[in-house]
């Protein structure tokens, strides 16, 4: 039963890797250059398992020390799982001990599988959506240790293969787009998105986008009374 | 900065990455009934917040100096083509990077 969630799982996970690869390597690549020893760069990579902020913290470890900006950039860079979150309650029902790994390595692109994807009938959903979010978590963990060991040997002529990532999220976003039902809700997400990064600085135009959206969705989506408690 | 003053640092850290990761799932644990609000959001978040990722994702795209955003869109375009007649997940992907690798790369 595990085995056959994790082959269905494994064939989405890839472009991941692709991806993950480049970007962990990079990121392993930084921390060597900057002199932090591997146990860091293992350290952080399992602990907070976060890459955008992985990336940003690095300035923050080779400044002065400042636990509440670090708190303070950690909450802003990630106030989007709060979305990821709400989205998979339902998903991440019932699926036993194993949901504190799957909610613990929720990052943006296992969320982005785990919410756009359904296994088939006779696979465990449940276990499916854990490899998938256990591939990806080791891709990172695989990628960074090697980067920080062999950044150095490891050609870096090519660029731009994180593109990758941004390709998995489209086109899990064209598969949600073939239901005209959902197309509402898909175009929402990317205008206040849009919106807010033409018009708030980077470091605010995530929560700004977050609350339009969800402003957006009370708007453009009647509710007939059915949030309201009776 | 000391190993200690980094260790607390990367702790500030894992702290806000696994709050905010485990935030709903705290709020409404299983147990409990979900309030209808919040399912009434969790029906239509996995919508706006694909879509959100997506422009996430280009957030680093310069739109204001040469070459525009062109290399992103046109590869993005020739996914959705690929994506419209085959429907096939790995290879739209595929065929988006390697445009996107030959125009960044100047590889033509």
């Amino acid at each position: 039963m595990k085995l056959k969630a994790l082959k269905a799982a494994f064939p989405l996970t890839l472009p991941v890797l692709t991806g993950y690869l480049f970007l962990g390597v990079a990121y392993g690549l930084l921390m060597s250059n900057q002199g932090f020893s591997i146990i860091w760069t293992v350290l952080i990579s399992s602990a907070v398992f976060a890459g955008a902020l992985q990336f940003a913290s690095i300035s923050l470890l080779t400044s002065a020390f400042n636990p509440i900006a670090a708190l303070l950039l950690a909450l802003l860079v990630n106030i989007r799982h709060v979305f990821y979150g709400v989205a998979l309650l339902g998903k991440y029902r019932n699926v036993g001990v194993k949901k504190n790994f799957m909610i613990f390595s929720l990052a943006d692109e296992a969320f982005s599988i785990n919410v756009a994807s359904q296994p088939s009938e006779d696979i465990d959903s449940g276990w499916y959506y854990f490899f998938v979010n256990l591939l990806c978590y080791s891709y990172w963990q695989l990628a960074c240790f090697s980067g920080h060991l062999l950044g150095a040997w490891i050609p870096d002529d090519i660029i731009g293969l994180d593109f990758v990532l941004t390709a998995l999220f489209f086109v899990l976003f064209l598969n949600q787009w073939k239901k005209k039902e959902n197309r509402k809700n898909l175009l929402i997400g990317v205008f206040a998105t849009a919106f807010s990064l033409a018009i708030f600085s980077r470091a605010q135009f995530l929560l700004v986008a977050m609350i339009l959206i969800v402003v957006l969705i009370f708007i453009f989506n009647p509710s007939k009374g059915e949030y309201h408690e009776q | 900065m000391s190993s200690n003053q980094m260790l607390i640092t990367v702790g500030m850290m894992v702290v806000s990455t696994v709050f905010t990761r485990f935030l709903p799932f705290i709020a409404f644990p299983e147990h409990k009934p979900i309030p209808k609000v919040v399912t009434y959001l969790g029906q239509r978040l996995p919508y706006a917040t694909m879509g959100m990722l997506v422009v996430y994702a280009l957030k680093d795209t310069r739109i204001n100096q040469s070459p525009y955003g062109l290399y992103e869109l046109l590869s993005l375009v020739v996914i959705a083509i690929v994506h419209h007649f085959k429907n096939n997940t790995l290879l739209s992907i595929s065929a988006g990077v390697i445009v996107y690798l030959i125009l960044v790369n100047g590889w033509l």
